[in-house]
């Protein structure tokens, strides 16, 4: 029954992931109890101050060019700011600081942490920044924030991140942009008539923002194909993940366990208060999609891979004493944290792997010590790619100059509320989703310790470690 | 079956070809196990087909992949001794007929053949790959396409000339044939000599290399599963442009028209010194105007023509020359070179420099004024940024690359230096000071290697702390375009200083000679008494137009009078004027007054506008400099009209040019006459259809060049005086300089 419960095969009647049958996940079950204690009984350090997560917020995040088309991001952020202002209870004007994570920048509300914080009514004397990490920008938003406390800076303050997808900023030409440039400093009628009729057809093709790494000139899903090959991840190992995904949030979000999901009156439109993008599909009907980025033999389709997403987040983070004082019960506490970096070619997904390992030693922990695992899921095939490298012990000498592998997490700990996959990913907003949900997912199930684990455009990634709460 | 084929083998053991079942595709793996490379060599053509037949036999198989197991070669070409090894062109044409039957049956194989290629795929391998009815490859650096049979002095022999136009039309067919060049995979798939490519990729559970050949092997297996099952076609699908272009070749005057321009472009290039590209076109047309299977017959037998030329022979000593000049016979350097410095920001300061950052070496360049300096990065960047524009590199990667280089006016961060290039002007005293200024400053393991044209390197050294540590390191100009490298030892230069050397060259892609020290070392001192000869022709009223068409009519890639303003006026009168002192009448003949002359004028070559020619004028036809013309005719003299007839006046200038050559290797400047005929054709563009001075007076026989040499000799004394080892090969026909 727990099986089922947790892994849902009862409904969907046969395991939806790689291979493994229901017997030996019970097997496994049955297994863990008599493992579980724990390397370390809290990761608390002397000298270090205790850092926790009061609450986390988020909007609905729905799949871009739906309802939330005519908003603007700081819209967003500023619902979630609201969300989190109404879900704590905190006065305005007792947090110290406000820190926003972004991607894809409003030109116009480039400091979109300020601008959101303003029309949420925030005293107008909180200073606040926007960061921009790629995926993990929330992440470093969040961390940010636990730095300033960490160093005694600030006591409390608000970590988000935003990313509004239904409206990117798209450009005239550079050529365009410079005649135009040139025109405001053109002093004579006919300096300007001139500049005006230098202008050509080239002149008039826009510049959409770029898909693509700078540096390597290819696209994520692209690279995502050729580290599912370079792993030799097939098709229908990634399709089931991805329908084990979104069969995971189907049920979370039937049984009312995304808690951090906030209702949104859109202006002109309906209450929104569920995300939008989650659809189990069967594996029939998935397999009938082609290869979206690698044509014809490649194995990353639209159904096993995160879609455009537009959404906000918000998590309050405290010094511990501070929340105590205001009278808080914190979800948990904030520890280890690493950021990582490697080749943007070929191992641009490749993150979790890297700052898994990194961060359980930091925090002295094993990865059995791990109750909670929420990776961010770009692609099915770049989970299903992180779990083989992080279980080969090939990959940790020969690329991470690691003596062994760190070892797979276990599935039945592993995004079991859905991942970005199903929910859906706002760039800069999935970091906060995956702590808030780690939070959540410690007390429902009564575990102790969570890991969040990402990638992010760059070749970059970031893992933290959370500890539960004492209830 | 595979029980089945393994014993198989157990009876007939093969050592190049084998094959396993996955499934109902038979993979039939190719491996040279005594080369780094495959070749169509005897041995390959026999187990592929005997391979094949299997596969053929086995009804079982209802598809098939042919893959390479060495990561970085599908097929590099036909075995080139093999071809050396015939004594007569019906050998070769048998041995194009063979190839030619082999891939016919392939072409006409029963059940879809894939053939699956990473690494390169050139010449017999190419053709190979035709063959198959399907092809996919990676999209590798290493993964390139061509027909560089030409390059060779011989055709695609194994059915090449025949597939390649049905395949990618008559243009493009004659582009790749007769230009030899390779195309990478993204670039051939366009053309529609693909018919998918595979991106290369990254560590996974193996190393990139493996599993990027695993990858090509399962893409492969499904391509072929889906042939076999008519899931896919071998058609490709034709743009707008190609169905226009095959509607336009329907017409046979458009053809007509097309064999006409392109043997006319031929004979322009090759002023008819070259059979190969001829011949080629004949096969095309052949098999395109009467039929595949005449088509067939004449592409063999001009093969087994092509074999037997002089040319082809020059060309393949060439290339097999070329092949040993990038090896380093010195051992590994005992340190790794991780920071160069380069002195003097000049054309060749910041060549060398741009040949070296893309290697990823840490460059320093220094200039003593800051506008030498600016233009110096400038060239490094362009050179860069042209590859970005051509698509070869990202503009990433062009920003990554300079990140490498630093530009700078003083001498810190020398400490660094593992190897100092200097590339100031070619004055003695100014070679001396830097050296001085530089051995003050690196350390005691840093080489100083100098980039001058004639100074020989033993005066350099002489003010130097540290001679073992002196080299001379001459690059040609333009840099980055000229393959060549001749590197100049002294007595005291050590060992392991060469090796150092020759490594760096080597990572800069150079084609690299090694030689003795002396005035003008090897390649210039060959020029100088040409130049010379050169300068007396012009004085005896040959005129720069006719003294450029005379030798690029008997093969040098640049006329005489061009060279010389290319190399500039004053270094021709500066390399004149020393070499004339240090080797005495010998390079006499010209005089070097008109040489200083035009330098007092102003007319120093390309680089001042002005010199044998005008430069700047946007008109194509080039305009000869009448100032040049007024200097001329102040030095004339009256031609010998018994030696001045339009060959003797070609052979005066190769006569001067093969005999310092061989002086050289007389005396010990030169090792052996490989790097004489590299250093010749690579680096002064001696005609390649000669395949160099040493190849020339084999060919062309020594007692006949002495004959000529005695009759100049007559007229002009002892410039044209054969040397003692030229008279002995043409007292000893059985003397020759290659085997």
């Amino acid at each position: 029954m727990e099986v089922d419960r947790l892994l849902g095969s009862g409904k969907l009647g046969k395991p939806f992931w790689g291979g493994n049958t229901c017997a030996e996940f019970k097997v496994q079950l049955l297994w863990l109890p008599f493992s579980s204690s724990k390397s370390k009984k809290t990761l608390s350090k002397t000298g270090v101050k205790n850092i926790v997560l009061v609450d986390g917020v988020r909007t609905p995040f729905l799949q871009s060019g739906t309802t939330y088309a005519d908003l603007m991001p700081h819209d967003l952020a500023r619902t979630a700011l609201q969300g989190l202002l109404n879900r704590t209870g905190i006065p305005k004007d007792a947090v110290d600081y406000i820190i926003y994570g972004t991607v894809i920048q409003e030109v116009k509300t480039s400091n979109v942490a300020r601008e959101a914080a303003l029309g949420a009514g925030f005293s107008d004397r909180i200073p606040a920044h926007t960061v921009t990490m790629a995926c993990i920008s929330s992440n470093q938003a969040m961390t940010t924030a636990v730095g300033m406390i960490a160093a005694g800076q600030c006591d409390a303050v608000v970590a988000g991140g935003v990313e509004f997808m239904s409206d990117v900023p798209i450009r005239h030409s550079r050529k365009m942009r410079k005649t135009m440039l040139s025109l405001n400093k053109a002093k004579t009628l006919g300096a300007r008539l001139a500049l005006l009729g230098s202008i050509r057809p080239a002149h008039l093709a826009p510049e959409l923002p770029a898909v693509a790494e700078f540096s390597t000139e290819e696209t994520m899903g692209h690279s995502a194909d050729r580290l599912a090959a370079a792993f030799g991840v097939s098709r229908r190992e990634q399709d089931e993940y991805a329908l084990r995904s979104h069969s995971l949030a189907k049920r979370a979000q039937d049984e009312g366990l995304l808690s951090d999901v906030v209702g949104f009156k859109v202006p002109g439109k309906d209450i929104v208060s569920k995300d939008n993008g989650i659809r189990p599909s069967s594996m029939e009907q998935m397999a009938k999609l082609k290869p979206a980025f690698v044509k014809p033999h490649g194995t990353v389709t639209a159904a096993n891979s995160s879609y455009l997403t537009d959404g906000a987040s918000a998590v309050l983070i405290m010094s511990e004493e501070k929340a105590l004082a205001l009278g808080y019960k914190p979800k948990a506490y904030l520890r280890d944290f690493v950021y990582v970096s490697q080749d943007p070619k070929d191992q641009l997904l490749l993150g979790p792997s890297y700052a898994t390992p990194k961060v359980l030693e930091r925090s002295g922990l094993k990865l059995a010590d791990i109750d909670v695992f929420e990776f961010h899921e770009a692609f099915a095939g770049q989970i299903l790619s992180n779990l083989k490298a992080m279980d080969s012990d090939w990959f940790a000498k020969t690329y991470m100059g690691r003596t062994s592998k760190v070892g797979s997490p276990p599935l039945d700990k592993f995004n079991l509320w859905g991942g970005s996959l199903s929910l859906g990913h706002p760039f800069g907003a999935t970091g906060c989703r995956l702590v808030t949900t780690v939070a959540h997912r410690l007390k429902k199930e009564g575990g102790q310790y969570g890991l969040v684990a990402a990638c992010a455009a760059g070749g970059q990634g970031h893992a933290m470690v959370i500890e539960a709460y004492p209830q | 079956m595979l029980i089945l084929s393994s014993r198989a083998q157990l009876w007939h053991p093969r050592t190049h070809v084998n094959y396993e079942l996955k499934d109902d595709v038979a993979v039939v793996r190719l491996n040279d196990p005594t080369s780094k490379v495959n070749t169509l060599s005897k041995q390959m053509e026999a187990e592929i087909t005997q391979v094949m037949n299997e596969v053929w036999g086995n009804a079982q198989v209802k598809s098939a992949v042919v893959i390479s197991t060495k990561p970085g070669c599908f097929v590099a070409g036909a075995d080139i001794n093999m071809i050396k090894a015939c004594k007569s062109a019906e050998e070769v044409t048998s041995l194009s007929q063979e190839g030619q039957k082999m891939f016919e049956k392939i072409e006409k194989s029963p059940i879809p053949v894939v053939a699956a290629i990473n690494g390169s795929c050139l010449g017999g391998g190419l053709e190979l790959a035709i063959a198959c009815q399907y092809r996919l490859a990676t999209k590798s650096k290493k993964t390139v396409l061509g027909t560089p049979e030409v390059l060779l002095g011989l055709l695609p022999g194994a059915g090449g000339t025949q597939r390649l136009p049905k395949m990618v039309g008559l243009p493009t067919a004659f582009d790749m044939m007769l230009t030899g060049r390779n195309i990478r995979a993204d670039k051939a798939k366009k053309m529609g000599l693909l018919h998918q490519i595979i991106d290369p990729l990254g560590p996974g559970l193996k190393s990139p290399e493996e599993r990027t050949m695993e990858y090509l092997e399962e893409v492969a297996v499904g391509v072929a599963k889906d042939l076999a099952a008519k899931k896919v076609t071998v058609d490709k699908k034709k743009g707008l442009i190609q169905k226009l272009q095959d509607v336009v070749m329907g017409f046979p005057f458009v053809r007509k028209q097309i064999y006409n321009t392109v043997t006319k472009k031929v004979m322009k290039q090759t002023k008819g010194l070259y059979p190969a590209p001829l011949k080629i076109i004949e096969c095309v047309q052949s098999g395109v105007e009467k039929g595949s299977s005449t088509g067939y017959q004449v592409e063999s037998e001009n093969f087994g023509k092509l074999g037997m030329t002089a040319e082809s022979r020059a060309l393949i000593g060439l290339y097999q020359g070329q092949v040993a000049c990038k090896k380093n016979n010195f051992g590994t350097p005992e340190r790794e070179l991780k920071t160069l410095a380069i002195l003097g920001a000049g054309l060749m300061g910041a060549g060398i420099a741009q040949v070296t950052v893309d290697k990823g070496v840490a460059t320093i360049l220094k200039d003593t004024t800051l506008e030498g300096l600016a233009r110096g990065q400038q060239q490094v960047y362009k050179g860069l940024n042209d590859k970005v524009k051509k698509r070869g590199i990202t503009s990433f990667e062009r920003d990554a690359t300079l990140s490498f280089l630093t530009g700078q006016l003083d001498y810190s961060g020398f400490q660094k230096a593992d190897m100092v290039i200097e590339a100031v002007f070619e004055d003695l005293a100014i070679k001396h000071q830097v050296l001085k200024e530089v051995e003050a400053v690196t350390p005691a393991h840093c080489i100083f290697a100098s980039n001058t044209s004639a100074l020989p390197i033993r005066d350099i050294a002489a003010v130097s702390k540290r001679p073992e540590k002196v080299i001379g390191m001459h690059y040609f100009s333009p840099v980055d375009k000229m393959q060549l490298l001749e590197i100049i030892t002294t007595d005291k230069t050590s060992k392991d200083t060469t090796a150092s050397a020759v490594a760096l060259g080597l990572r800069q892609g150079k084609i690299i000679i090694v030689v003795g020290d002396g005035p003008g070392f090897y390649t210039t001192r060959c020029l100088a008494p040409m130049l010379a000869e050169a300068v007396r022709l012009l004085q005896e009223g040959v005129g720069p137009k006719m003294l450029d068409s005379l030798t690029t009519s008997i093969g040098f890639p640049v006329g005489m009078a061009t060279l010389a303003d290319e190399v500039g006026i004053d270094v021709a009168a500066h390399v004149a004027e020393d070499l004339g002192k240090a080797f005495g009448q010998r390079f006499g003949g010209g005089n070097v007054e008109l040489l200083k002359t035009m330098v007092q004028k102003g007319f120093k070559g390309r680089k001042s506008g002005k010199g044998c020619f005008l430069y700047g004028a946007k008109s194509k036809d080039k305009q000869v400099n009448p100032g040049a013309e007024e200097i001329l005719k102040t030095f004339k003299l009256t031609a010998p009209p018994a030696v001045s007839g339009n060959e003797d006046v070609q052979y005066r200038l190769i006569c001067r040019f093969v005999n310092e050559a061989v002086l050289c290797l007389q005396e010990g400047i030169l090792p052996d006459p490989i790097q004489g005929d590299i250093g010749a054709v690579f680096g002064l563009g001696f005609p390649p259809c000669f395949g160099g001075p040493f190849r020339f007076v084999d060919t062309f026989g020594a007692d006949r060049l002495l004959q000529k040499m005695k009759r100049y000799e007559e007229f002009y004394g002892n410039h044209f005086t054969p040397c003692q080892l030229l008279q002995d090969h043409a007292r000893d026909p059985s003397k020759r300089f290659h085997k």
